[in-house]
C-alpha cells in the first residue's frame, strides 16, 4: 500500500463488502456461539425472522412509511427556508452580521431537549416530529451554506466584475453555481443527522413509526426486533446516501470530472 | 487623443496590527492613447499589479484618479476587460460558456452571442475545446480562453496583469506571439504588466519602467521595431540593445527590493 494512491472500482466494492461480513460473522460468533445471552442479543437469523413478523403481522410498512415521511418533510422544510437564508448571510455581509451570532446560538441548541418542549405545543402529532428535525437541521444548514458562499474564490469574483457583473449577476452566475455542489455535500450530511433525529422524536412521544417499534420491543425485551429496526434505519440511511451522491455526480460534472 | 489618463494615482495599505502604513505606490501619471499597447515592467511588489487593479476598478487609489474617455473610473466595469495571473475561468461553465459571460450579462441574444464567441474561439485557436471544462484544459489553454473571454465582451481597453507568468517558457512565448498577432489585427488598447524584460519589449510600443516599492514610474522606453513582429526579433541586434539597457534599470531596482539598505 502506497498513500494515497488510488484502489480499483471492483477491490473497492470487495473491500466495502468484506467489513459487513466480517461484522455479521463477529455477531454471529458472539451469538450462536452463546458469548452473549440471548436476552440482550438477538443472533442475525432470529433478528431477520423477527423483521419478517414485523412486515407480515404487525404491518411494519406503514411505520417505515410515517417515518420517512417525517424525515423528508422535517428536512425539506429546514432546506427550503434555510439554503436561501445562508445564501444571503454568505454573500452580504450586514445580513450575516444580523443573523449569525443568534444563528451560532441557536445551532448548539440540542433538537432532543426541544422535544418535550415540543410535546407541549404541539402534541405528539405530526408537526412535533417535523419541528425537531426542523430545528436540528435548520441552522446547521443555515450555517454551513453561509460558509460556503462566504468563501466563494475572490478571484472569480473579481473577473466576474471585470466582465460587467451586477451585484445580482454576481450572487445568480458566480456565488451560487460555485457554491452549488458544497451545498448539496452539506445537504447529504444533514439528511443524516435527520434521521437520527426522527428516531429520537419517534422513541419519546409517538403512536408510530420505527422509533415507536423499537420501544415497544424493548418494553417485551424484544433485541430481534430492536436490531432488526435499528439496522433498517441504517439500510434506508444508505441508500438516500447512495442517491444523494449520484444526484450530486451527474449535476455537478464540472467538479468532479 | 488618450483613452485612458492615470492622474496622480497612489495607494497605500493601512499597516497591519497598527504597525506603520504601507506605501505600495507613490503617485503616478501615465497616459495610454488610443490603440496603444504599453507595458508595465518592475520587479515584484513594485505596486504595478496594485496599479493596473486600480485601473480595473477592483482597488480604489488613495489619491488621484484614473479617467477613461474623460470619465471618473469608481468601480469595475465591461469596459475595462481583465486577465489574470491565476486561472479565474468559472470551473462549472465550459469554454464556450466561459467566453459568453460577459455577453449574457449584457442581455444579448444568445445566438448573436454563440456567433461572437465562436469567432473568437478561432482566435485563440481553441476550436473542437468549446464544449470542455477548464479542468480539462492545459494552463496555455486556459489563458487562451481567459483573453477570448475579455475581448469577446469588445472592453474600451484591456488589462493584463503577468497573464502568461505561470506557463512555462515555451508556451509563454506561444502566448506573447498569439496575443500580439490578435493586437496587430485588431488595434485594441492594451496595458499590460510583467516581470520579464523580454516579454516587455517584445509584445510593447512603450515599456514604462517601475521602481522598487514604493513604485513610481522611473524611466520610458519607446519600441520601435516593426509590425508584425515575428518572434526572430528577440535575437535582433535592436532588441538586444533595448534589452541590455531596461536590464540595467530593473537590476537596480531587484537589488533596492532585496536589500533595502542599498
Amino acid at each position: 500500500m502506497k498513500p494515497l494512491e488510488p484502489v480499483g472500482a471492483t477491490r473497492k466494492v470487495a473491500l466495502g463488502l468484506a467489513f459487513f461480513v466480517l461484522f455479521v460473522l463477529g455477531w454471529s460468533v458472539a451469538t450462536f456461539g452463546g458469548f452473549v445471552s440471548r436476552t440482550f442479543l438477538a443472533d442475525p437469523l432470529t433478528m431477520l425472522r423477527e423483521g419478517w413478523t414485523l412486515f407480515a403481522q404487525f404491518g411494519f410498512a406503514k411505520d417505515v412509511g410515517i417515518t420517512i415521511w417525517r424525515v423528508l418533510g422535517g428536512f425539506v422544510l429546514a432546506a427550503t427556508l434555510g439554503v436561501p437564508l445562508g445564501i444571503a448571510m454568505g454573500a452580504y455581509k450586514p445580513v450575516e452580521a444580523f443573523f449569525e451570532p443568534f444563528v451560532s446560538f441557536a445551532r448548539y441548541l440540542p433538537a432532543s431537549a426541544f422535544i418535550p418542549l415540543l410535546i407541549l405545543w404541539a402534541g405528539i402529532g405530526e408537526m412535533q416530529k417535523v419541528l425537531v428535525i426542523f430545528i436540528g437541521s435548520f441552522f446547521q444548514i443555515v450555517l454551513m451554506v453561509a460558509v460556503t458562499v462566504g468563501a466563494t474564490r475572490r478571484d472569480l469574483v473579481e473577473a466576474a466584475y471585470t466582465l460587467g457583473a451586477s451585484a445580482t449577476g454576481i450572487v445568480r452566475r458566480v456565488l451560487l453555481p460555485s457554491a452549488a455542489p458544497v451545498i448539496a455535500e452539506t445537504l447529504r450530511l444533514v439528511l443524516g443527522w435527520a434521521w437520527t433525529y426522527v428516531i429520537v422524536a419517534e422513541l419519546i412521544g409517538a403512536s408510530s413509526g420505527i422509533g415507536h417499534m423499537i420501544t415497544d420491543s424493548q418494553a417485551l425485551l424484544n433485541t430481534g426486533q430492536i436490531i432488526f429496526g435499528i439496522i433498517l434505519i441504517g439500510i434506508i440511511g444508505l441508500v438516500s446516501d447512495l442517491g444523494f451522491k449520484r444526484a450530486n455526480r451527474a449535476l455537478f460534472r464540472w467538479s468532479v470530472a | 487623443m488618450s483613452a485612458l489618463a492615470i492622474g496622480g494615482v497612489s495607494r497605500t495599505f493601512a499597516g497591519v496590527r497598527n504597525g506603520p502604513p504601507t506605501n505600495a505606490l507613490l503617485p503616478t501619471t501615465l497616459a495610454v492613447a488610443d490603440n496603444d499597447f504599453i507595458t508595465i515592467l518592475g520587479p515584484s511588489g513594485c505596486g504595478k499589479s496594485t496599479l493596473l487593479r486600480i485601473v480595473a476598478g477592483l482597488d480604489v487609489p488613495t489619491s488621484g484618479d484614473v479617467q477613461l474617455d474623460g470619465h471618473v473610473v469608481t468601480g469595475p466595469g465591461a469596459d475595462r476587460g481583465m486577465v489574470f495571473q491565476s486561472y479565474t475561468l468559472f470551473p462549472w461553465l465550459t469554454v464556450i460558456e466561459n467566453i459568453g459571460f460577459g455577453l449574457r450579462e449584457k442581455a444579448m441574444p444568445p445566438a448573436r452571442a454563440a456567433e461572437i464567441a465562436a469567432h473568437y474561439i478561432d482566435k485563440v485557436g481553441l476550436r473542437g475545446f468549446e464544449n470542455h471544462y477548464p479542468k480539462m484544459l492545459s494552463g496555455g489553454m486556459q489563458q487562451r480562453t481567459a483573453i477570448a473571454r475579455a475581448l469577446a465582451n469588445e472592453p474600451r481597453i484591456l488589462l493584463l496583469d503577468e497573464p502568461f507568468g505561470a506557463l512555462d517558457n515555451q508556451t509563454r512565448s506561444l502566448m506573447q506571439e498569439l496575443l500580439l498577432s490578435i493586437w496587430e489585427s485588431e488595434r485594441k488598447t492594451v496595458l499590460f504588466v510583467t516581470h520579464d524584460i523580454e516579454e516587455a519589449i517584445f509584445m510593447a510600443n512603450r515599456v514604462v519602467v517601475m521602481t522598487a516599492r514604493p513604485g513610481r514610474i522611473k524611466a520610458e522606453l519607446a519600441v520601435a521595431l516593426p509590425h508584425p513582429r515575428h518572434y526572430t526579433v528577440k535575437t535582433s541586434p535592436e532588441f538586444s540593445v533595448l534589452k541590455a539597457e531596461l536590464t540595467e534599470q530593473i537590476r537596480v531596482e531587484a537589488l533596492k527590493a532585496v536589500e533595502p539598505g542599498i
